[in-house]
């Protein structure tokens, strides 16, 4: 008895003692430090980047080929697609391994989860269709069809439309959630590589890697109002091909990646205008901001690294060597 | 600004009509030649659906995309052989197809282009690499998807120089499609500072590709064939015809690597081809066809996704409407090549880039890095507008 209460209390000092720990080591830890996973097409892993030392501070081990890559919306797991073995796989963010992998259809590249986290909808490149999975059953719902190499993938604030490009039937198809059914489709520029919503649902951009143009899309009226384009004295239009695109949450500035350009575009997200353009690595695709939209951190596939970008300075702060082909990055809090 | 709005409109106006419209038919002819062109590689041995498989796949994606747009496309095929009137035959298949897209050597396209040009036909050309076609023997009614051998032979120079091999052994078959390839190199090597130490002429004496104790007697012939020569980087072949080029690599009398017909290729496609998207191309056409996809095959796939995306961006399935938007700045079209391929509009060629592979990778892809252009990279391959003597009409 008076042993099972010893037990108790050295048990409770021991939680007592833990808890002061990780409340010393959360505030030990600078503000700014979150975790950026890249993923390496070519290399077949994600690279983890501590935001405060701006080091990799491990390499995961993941399937063939990983390309899109997310946070879950409880921040637990990094979803990244490893399209040559037609799944894709549950990076678990405590131990940094992954720890599962979802039924998604072949080849997937892309995807996009709904607000609450628990649906997953997957761009799949190899058959026309976007597949909806539920994220807690981890099983297949269903698919839509859509056009040829469907890629880009993003759901509205209001989370009532799915948006997914089509490669080479280049339209963005406007998806009803609730039915799954295709309810508009508009044409846009050639291969449409990706798609963001304005935080207030205002417009929908839609980069065009082989137009070499944005569209800036009115989702009510569902047609393209506004393409913005981009003159970089001395380079060729060929070389210039949008990618990614990231929006603060203001709906003020957007950045763009202009792929073999090695620049990143910034707009103004009011009045549609090219502001500056970023040197960055060679042929850079996709990008992710830090939660406190302090940084910008882009993957340069050609020359294998990230670079950083200051956001309020407008100015590339550092490069970061990870593995080969770095395509997607997701930020994840520690 | 503005402009961006009238498109913006214009945009608007072709979703909210094509909703509303009927299904849009368009019928899209092919026309090739009956029989198989033998080559030397067993491997390399063309399909019988050689080029026309491709027109399928891309027949599938433009139906993918037709269903959102109501628009449905149709392929029919016709062979002709050696000897067919090629004019009837394509009146006929031009009584259904306004576009029509052909796999004929040079004369017979041009038959084929001016049988149906008083009724708007218009023609793909897939097949034919002749400059001329480009040049003086032009049209306003074909559209060129294949590469010149101007643009391929540059295309190999362009690396050859950058790699410094600059010492060319010109070897040419003797067939009249061989001199014409040779003509290329001797154009490429000028324009790009490499220099023909010397030419040799193999000369077709006539005899059976296949052999049961072939490779002996080759082993035998190649070394003595090109030993004696001056010093030089690399041996050029030029053989069309398929007659001896591929029995250099490994057998020349000086240890030297192989360019041309053989050895390193220039070709618009290949299956191994995996850059840009391209594995997902790759991966649609072996699943529809159960075979790979050959150089043939993607030039008649872009044919007809041109089509297709021309009928898409108009809305229309109008011969003219088609044609006109195929021959604005505003056309271009995603190849899986890294950059929109475009057409030139004083020839009506494709600009392309065009892959260097060894029959089992691609090597690289020209143009090469600093072979510049005022207007597009791509020009610095093949006849470029200053030097054509096209005058379409």
């Amino acid at each position: 008895m008076q042993a099972a209460m010893m037990m108790n209390r050295s048990k409770m000092l021991c939680r007592v003692w833990l808890c002061g720990a990780a409340i010393w080591l959360a505030t030990a830890a600078p503000a700014s430090a979150f975790l950026a996973y890249v993923s390496n097409e070519k290399s077949n892993t994600v690279s983890v980047i501590d935001t405060d030392s701006w080091t990799v501070t491990a390499t995961i081990k993941v399937g063939q080929r990983p390309r899109g890559i997310e946070l879950t919306r409880d921040g637990k797991s990094v979803l990244v697609a490893v399209g040559d073995d037609d799944t894709i796989q549950i990076i678990d963010v405590a131990s940094q391994k992954v720890v599962d992998s979802l039924p998604s259809g072949p080849d997937p590249e892309l995807f996009t989860q709904d607000a609450t986290g628990k649906i997953l909808y997957v761009a799949n490149e190899n058959d026309n269709t976007v597949t909806v999975i539920d994220l807690e059953k981890r099983v297949r719902m269903g698919d839509v069809q859509v056009g040829v190499e469907p890629e880009g993938m993003a759901i509205s604030p209001d989370g009532k439309i799915l948006i997914n490009t089509s490669e080479t039937t280049n339209m963005a198809h406007f998806i009803d959630t609730a039915t799954r059914e295709i309810v508009a489709n508009v044409l846009v520029d050639a291969r449409p590589r990706f798609a963001e919503f304005k935080r207030d649902g205002s417009e929908l951009w839609v980069s065009s890697e082989i137009g070499g143009t944005v569209s800036v899309i009115d989702p009510a009226k569902r047609v393209v109002t506004d393409k913005i384009e981009f003159n970089i004295p001395g380079l060729r239009r060929e070389a210039i091909q949008p990618v990614g695109i990231g929006m603060t949450r203001d709906a003020k500035t957007a950045f763009i990646a202009l792929g073999p350009a090695n620049r990143i575009a910034i707009v103004d997200a009011a009045t549609h205008k090219v502001i500056k353009y970023l040197l960055v690595g060679q042929r850079v695709w996709h990008m992710a901001f830090t939660p406190d939209e302090k940084y910008l951190l882009v993957t340069n596939g050609v020359s294998n690294d990230v670079s950083v970008i200051d956001v309020t300075a407008q100015k590339v702060i550092k490069t970061i060597q990870v593995g080969e082909l770095p395509w997607g990055v997701a930020m994840a809090r520690p | 600004m503005i402009r961006w709005l009238i498109g913006a409109i214009s945009l608007c106006a072709v979703t909210s009509s094509a909703l509303a419209a009927e299904p849009l038919t368009i019928s899209i002819g092919y026309l090739g030649q009956a029989g198989i062109k033998a080559t030397l590689s067993l491997v390399e041995l063309p399909s019988e659906n050689d080029g026309i498989a491709g027109a399928r796949l891309a027949i599938e994606d433009n139906n993918t995309t037709g269903r959102f747009l109501k628009q449905q496309f149709r392929l029919e095929e016709v062979r002709v052989k050696d000897g067919d009137d090629v004019a009837g035959a394509v009146r006929d298949l031009a009584g259904r197809s306004t576009f029509i897209i052909a796999d004929l050597p040079p004369d017979a396209l041009l038959q084929a282009a001016d049988a149906v040009r008083d009724r708007g036909g218009i023609l793909f050309n897939v097949g034919a690499a002749d400059d001329r076609l480009r040049e003086a023997d032009c049209r306003a009614n074909v559209i060129h998807i294949a590469p010149t051998r101007s643009m391929l032979a540059d295309a190999l120079a362009q690396y050859l120089v950058w790699k410094q091999w600059k010492r060319w052994l010109l070897v040419v078959g003797s067939h009249d499609d061989d001199r014409l390839e040779a003509d290329a190199y001797r154009r490429a090597a000028a324009r790009f500072g490499a220099k023909i130490v010397q030419e040799r002429v193999f000369e077709d004496t006539g005899g059976a590709r296949r052999t049961d104790s072939g490779v002996t007697l080759i082993q035998r012939q190649i070394p003595v064939f090109t030993q004696q020569a001056p010093a030089y980087d690399v041996m050029i072949a030029a053989d069309e015809s398929e007659v001896f080029a591929s029995y250099l690599p490994y057998r020349t009398w000086d240890p030297r690597p192989v360019a041309g017909s053989a050895g390193l290729v220039p070709t618009s496609w290949h299956a191994a081809q995996d850059q840009w998207g391209a594995v997902q191309i790759q991966n649609r056409f072996n699943k529809l066809n159960s075979r790979r996809m050959t150089a043939r095959d993607m030039q008649a796939w872009l044919a007809t996704r041109m089509i297709g995306e021309a009928a898409s961006r108009t809305n229309s399935g109008d011969g003219n409407a088609i044609l006109t938007f195929l021959k604005s700045p505003d056309f271009s079209i995603a190849g899986f090549k890294g950059q929109r391929l475009t057409i030139r509009d004083w020839n009506l060629q494709l600009r392309q880039p065009i892959l260097l592979v060894d029959g089992r990778m691609v090597i690289s892809v020209s143009p090469q890095e600093g072979f510049l252009h005022q207007v597009s990279e791509l020009d610095t391959l093949g006849i470029d507008r200053p030097e054509s003597k096209c005058r379409l009409q």
